[in-house]
């Protein structure tokens, strides 16, 4: 990560570059502090990416790129971004979706509102694994499911979400985990909305849709931007849910980059791979939140 | 090696486990084990173990058998020597025997009568003329069925059936409007889990995985028509959804009456047979694995062993408590408490000639020519370089096995063609075993 603080020193004036020096003489300690925190694994990583180093091949050595050509070549890689990609793109237009649509109802003034709320934020504060093993035990399963118990009583073949459609199936375990954060934040930021605004508007005859689309939704564009990028963070390195449902299949259908970095490291023992998956995952990650900081600022700015 | 002991101490911290070096008289020893049902019923005994030596104390790490796998695997690879002793599969032992990664029994006490364990597990267990693991439970696979299905629809299920009848039979007895399905197999992706069931089908079918020369053979005839064959009897006769079950759900499956047949461990016996577990106790049949064009390497032989890391500072106390684990005296502590039924079975012929376990376990005699005719050494009818039937006893197994049983089973769900799963489970399998060094 960059310091994109540096564009903002000096805003005060004359007195600013002599601030500003004393300033990072005094944040210096925590800034090495973490840089230490983050470059010493990195460093190992990337080290480790270029041996030979199996576990269980003791005989090891400096082998190049040998490690990352090895990657590059095989289609799970590739197969793999592109899967990450996907879960993460559904998942957040699922999310941001059913978020705010929840947040517009809750705030509403309903009877139970309080209850209600708790309710929705529930999945959130259920464990990864935990609800990945319930929604794939209690509710998808094709012959003991309740979504199977469903299909039975309208008379049709109930899906079998893991083999046919096993991303999506990823997908909606997932959006139910993250759908609560966004509700959360959203709501919080709609009842910062001026009502006075709303009730203005309402006098001049805008209806409902008129008012959520030109006035809740610019206001939400912020919180909404702030949602994107906190879970991008998260989803990027979605794991449990995929090690207890598919455990990346069937063929390598729900493979993301975490997953594949797993399965090098602790099927394959192979600690080089393995360095070299992480070293390639980190520059993905750094390429995307790098486009998300900006976009995130730009969206700060307006 | 320095970068090994740096890993060593970053996976110890990351697993959080303790060194546990309390300072007192007595040894503690950690051990290592897998959550089967077996194993916890030794984890309970233990105490007894301890009353007979007051000097040693133990420490149970028990978990998941993939979980155990990995952490098992990277203690020992890393030298971390943080068990003392572990449970591991006959796949690992040789392979670890000739890293010199464990510490072989050599004094065993006439007690023990080590003459009285199985000829092909004490083989597999045996790495340059020494014992490097003792057997705790051993196991092979059988054809499970329901008698009342197969009276209801008048089929008589023969001693020896191979494939051909047994997709005829699940095809008359599938019935999924009543929730009952012709046959459940193991379909979750892993070395350990299909492979388990789709090796032995393509040994049979006259499939091996690699020739003489390591080259793969997944896109060999045999091969196609195993994989064919497999696929197309759980579409038309297997439970939907079958890519998600192991061996625990299949067996969750059968037990509660969904299933007319199932091929796989035979361990799962005991368990069908206890009322508390199992809704069709008293309807279950047992008979010999299927074959197809050849017996050999139709079931796989397979045994949970206690072996002792060459890393461990108390290797003593260690081999002293598996020794004590796995022998008769120990049999007939578990016949004691809980019933001859409950005794781990597939390890010692005296098991297999007690008439209070024939009584208790009527099928012993088909798991005992179930194990006797099972030769890891010869998995199929043609010649291999490997050993073991199911897996390929080379450390790169656990990453090529469970690689091709993803794209086995992504044609069971229809996501890929047989044709084309096989293809790239070839090419993966010939890419890793370049890597590996056994092609040029």
């Amino acid at each position: 990560m960059a310091f994109g603080s540096e564009a903002q020193v000096g805003h005060g004036g004359k007195t600013g570059g002599h601030g500003a020096a004393q300033a990072r003489l005094m944040l210096s300690p925590t800034v090495i502090v973490l840089l230490i925190w983050m470059i010493v694994p990195l460093v190992l990583t990337l080290w480790f990416s270029f041996q030979r180093y199996n576990l269980l091949r003791p005989a090891g050595g400096f082998v190049g790129f040998d490690n990352y050509a090895y990657l590059l070549e095989g289609h799970d890689l590739w197969r793999s971004i592109w899967n990450t990609v996907l879960l993460v793109g559904g998942v957040l237009i699922a999310t941001i979706t059913f978020g705010t649509l929840s947040a517009v109802l809750l705030n509403q003034p309903l009877i139970g509102r309080g209850i209600l709320r708790l309710l929705y934020i529930a999945p959130f504060f259920v464990m990864p694994t935990v609800g990945a093993l319930i929604w794939k035990n209690l509710l998808l399963n094709p012959v003991t499911g309740l979504f199977a118990w469903f299909a039975h009583l309208l008379r049709v073949t109930p899906i079998d979400w893991f083999s046919n459609v096993p991303l999506l199936a990823i997908g909606i375990i997932v959006a139910w985990q993250w759908i609560p954060f966004a509700t959360l934040i959203l709501l919080t930021a709609l009842q910062s909305l001026d009502q006075d605004q709303m009730e203005a508007a309402h006098m001049d005859g805008a209806g409902p849709i008129a008012r959520f689309r030109y006035i809740m939704l610019p206001h939400l564009a912020r919180p909404i931007s702030i949602v994107v990028m906190i879970e991008t963070i998260f989803l990027l390195s979605v794991f449990a849910e995929i090690l207890v449902t598919t455990s990346g299949g069937p063929g390598i259908a729900t493979t993301n980059l975490p997953f594949l970095v797993y399965k090098t490291a602790l099927l394959r023992y192979d600690i080089g791979g393995a360095s070299a998956g992480g070293i390639i995952a980190v520059v993905l990650a750094n390429i995307v939140a790098f486009f998300l900081v900006r976009s995130v600022a730009t969206s700060m700015e307006r | 090696m320095k970068q090994t002991r740096t890993l060593a101490t970053m996976l110890a911290i990351s697993f959080g486990i303790a060194s546990n070096a309390p300072v007192q008289a007595a040894t503690t020893i950690t051990i290592a084990t897998v959550n089967n049902s077996d194993m916890i019923v030794m984890e309970k005994l233990s105490s007894q173990f301890e009353k007979e030596n007051p000097d040693i104390k133990l420490h149970w790490v028990t978990l998941e058998e993939n979980v155990l796998r990995q952490r098992v695997t990277t203690d020992v690879a890393t030298h971390a020597g943080q068990l003392d002793l572990v449970t591991v599969g006959v796949y690992e032992v040789p392979i670890w025997g000739k890293l010199g990664w464990l510490s072989p029994f050599t004094d065993i006490p006439a007690s023990y009568q080590v003459d009285d364990l199985l000829k092909p597990i004490r083989n597999a267990l045996t790495v340059d003329g020494h014992l490097d693991a003792l057997p705790f439970y051993g196991e092979s696979t059988f054809t499970i069925y329901r008698t009342d299905l197969f009276k209801a629809k008048n089929l008589v299920m023969p001693a020896n059936p191979t494939w051909t009848q047994i997709a005829d039979f699940a095809a008359k007895l599938n019935d999924s409007s009543q929730g009952v399905y012709g046959i459940c197999l193991r379909g979750k992706p892993g070395w350990g889990e299909n492979m388990g069931t789709i090796g032995d089908l393509a040994n049979s079918f006259g499939g091996r995985y690699f020739d003489m020369n390591w080259n793969a053979q997944l896109e060999s005839a045999p091969w196609k028509q195993a994989v064919n064959f497999y696929v197309k009897l759980l579409k038309d006769s297997g439970p939907p959804g079958v890519v998600s079950n192991g061996y625990n759900e299949t067996l969750a499956l059968f037990a509660s009456g969904k299933c007319a047949m199932w091929v796989d461990a035979t361990v799962s016996a005991s368990f069908l047979g206890n009322p508390t577990q199992s809704k069709v106790v008293g309807k279950v049949g047992y008979v010999a694995a299927p074959y197809e064009t050849s017996a050999v390497g139709s079931h796989y032989l397979w045994a949970w062993t206690l072996a002792v890391p060459k890393t461990s500072r108390k290797a003593e106390a260690a081999k002293r408590f598996a020794l004590w684990a796995t022998s008769p005296a120990y049999i007939a502590l578990v016949a004691k408490t809980s019933g001859w039924g409950a005794v781990p079975p597939g390890t010692r012929t005296s098991t297999y000639a007690n008439p209070d376990y024939l009584k208790a376990a009527p099928y012993a005699p088909i798991v005992l020519q179930a194990m006797q005719t099972a030769d890891p050494r010869h998995p199929v009818d043609q010649p291999v370089p490997y050993v073991g039937i199911s897996y390929v006893g080379i450390p790169e197994w656990q990453d090529i096995g469970t690689n091709i049983g993803q794209q086995i089973a992504a044609a069971v769900s229809g996501q890929e063609s047989v044709d084309n799963a096989l293809k790239q489970a070839q090419q993966d399998t010939t890419r890793a075993m370049t890597q590996g060094g056994y092609l040029k």
